[in-house]
């Protein structure tokens, strides 16, 4: 097949793998922004969230951004940022830190609050303090609804990064936009397949880190499709499960 | 600089291109509903299905949105069929697991009542556990379709996109009212289709709202 070819000219093209459009920096320009927001928004979200669990108080905010999380696209998140900061990473980034916190604060806040209430109650019984009690009990049960928030953030991040190349210049994207505007079959399917093994392999990561942090005594069966989406109403379920049926 | 005065002179283009998403969002998702109601019955015939199948949409919906367009485009061309597919693609996941999440939601005691009525399998399934799965099932559709009035923005690099379009175009010639524009009345587009499928939900099913539940 002609595509076939064209896409394993473009990958074995030595240009391919040096210099400032070679898959190597392209790579880690995708890897350091995405990475840098996730961490950011972990930073942002966590605390926020397990504050919202614990206590109960402000749940409103955590509702309110899982639903603005899904109305507001991020396309145009990033191109409504565009005016505002220019071209390049000052406007990816925080378009993306801000599409990446309402999948961990909503998570977060759900796991929490969805912990039994006995077990809250014993474990106040037994004289636990509120940190120990966040730490040794809360935590650990809602650890896989959180980890899975996080996954959703992060594989989000890494998509949306793509779509960054329109604004920031960086990143696989610029393969998928340089393809289009170019006609060039073999650079845009060769970024396509860069750009989803990337996807995947997040996705995986986050798999295999919630396999590593979750105790075994927890591990649920969920169903092979994992669970039913919700739309976070009055009582938000997670915006993401703890098992997608993801490989 | 923000031109705001173009809004005001340009409501038939922004019109125009709101109708073209509504389309965009509403094949999509019709078919998407088709195929995954289609995949759901398949699996509630054979269980050992689901797994695969769940497994092949969360594939397709982990992929991103640009680099999915960008695999079709060699073949399909810059076209409706490849906006389609790939909109498509992005709805079945969350449909089907929520028609099946649905239908095993039914209490097992009423499937057994449904068949000491001497209901068949199939008048089961219609009259009973469809029915009794709906509300779950319109959670889908709900988060399916806004899921898709944002992934139709994104057609806009495939040449359709509808407001997408317009926000392109605005952000390409730096005219920030028209991407102004263009996201707010995706946004709002967004909350007025959830909330008359929320309607819709409750008008589907009036023995939730007389018992006060959802």
């Amino acid at each position: 097949m002609d595509l076939v070819r064209l896409v394993a000219d473009w990958f074995s093209d030595p240009a391919r793998w040096t210099g400032s459009d070679g898959i190597p920096n392209r790579l880690v320009e995708h890897v350091t922004l995405s990475g840098a927001v996730v961490i950011v928004a972990l930073a942002i979200a966590l605390p926020v969230g397990l504050y919202i669990g614990h206590t109960g108080r402000g749940a409103i905010v955590a509702i309110g951004a899982a639903n603005l999380g899904r109305a507001v696209p991020s396309y145009a998140l990033l191109l409504m940022f565009f005016p505002l900061f220019g071209l390049g990473f000052g406007t990816a980034f925080p378009a993306l830190v801000l599409l990446a916190i309402p999948p961990v604060l909503t998570n977060t806040y759900v796991g929490l609050r969805d912990v039994d209430r006995e077990t809250v109650e014993a474990a106040r019984g037994m004289g636990m303090t509120e940190w120990q009690l966040l730490r040794g009990v809360e935590l650990p049960i809602a650890l896989p609804v959180i980890v899975a928030g996080a996954r959703t953030a992060a594989v989000q991040v890494v998509a949306t990064a793509t779509l960054a190349a329109l604004v920031a210049g960086g990143g696989l994207g610029r393969y998928i936009v340089d393809g289009f505007a170019l006609q060039d079959d073999g650079r845009l399917l060769g970024g396509a397949i860069l750009v989803a093994l990337l996807a995947l392999a997040t996705e995986r990561l986050f798999t295999l880190v919630e396999r590593r942090l979750v105790s075994p005594g927890i591990r649920g069966a969920a169903p092979p499709g994992g669970q039913p989406y919700e739309f976070a109403g009055q009582v938000p379920r997670p915006m993401a499960d703890s098992a997608s049926g993801v490989i | 600089m923000i031109r705001w005065d173009w809004i005001p002179g340009n409501l038939g283009q922004l019109a125009a291109a709101l109708a073209d998403h509504v389309l965009l969002t509403a094949i999509a998702v019709s078919v998407g509903f088709a195929l995954s109601l289609a995949l759901a019955l398949v699996i509630y015939r054979r269980r050992s299905l689901y797994a695969p199948i769940a497994g092949f949409a969360g594939i397709l919906y982990t992929i991103p949105s640009l680099a999915l367009f960008a695999f079709l485009v060699p073949f399909t061309g810059l076209s409706l069929l490849t906006a389609e597919i790939g909109l498509v693609s992005y709805t079945l996941l969350i449909l089907i697991r929520n028609i099946m999440a649905g239908l095993d939601s039914v209490a097992p005691d009423i499937r057994e009542a449904a068949e000491g009525m001497g209901y068949t399998p199939y008048q089961r399934l219609v009259r009973v556990e469809l029915p009794l799965a709906t509300p779950l099932i319109v959670a889908g559709l709900r988060i399916a379709t806004v899921t898709t009035i944002g992934l139709v923005m994104v057609t806009a690099l495939i040449g359709e996109g509808g407001l997408g379009q317009v926000m392109l175009r605005g952000f390409n010639f730096r005219n920030y009212a028209a991407v102004y524009a263009g996201a707010a009345v995706t946004v709002g587009l967004a909350i007025v289709v959830d909330l008359a499928l929320t309607g819709l939900g409750r008008l589907a099913t009036p023995w939730a709202r007389a018992r006060g539940g959802t």
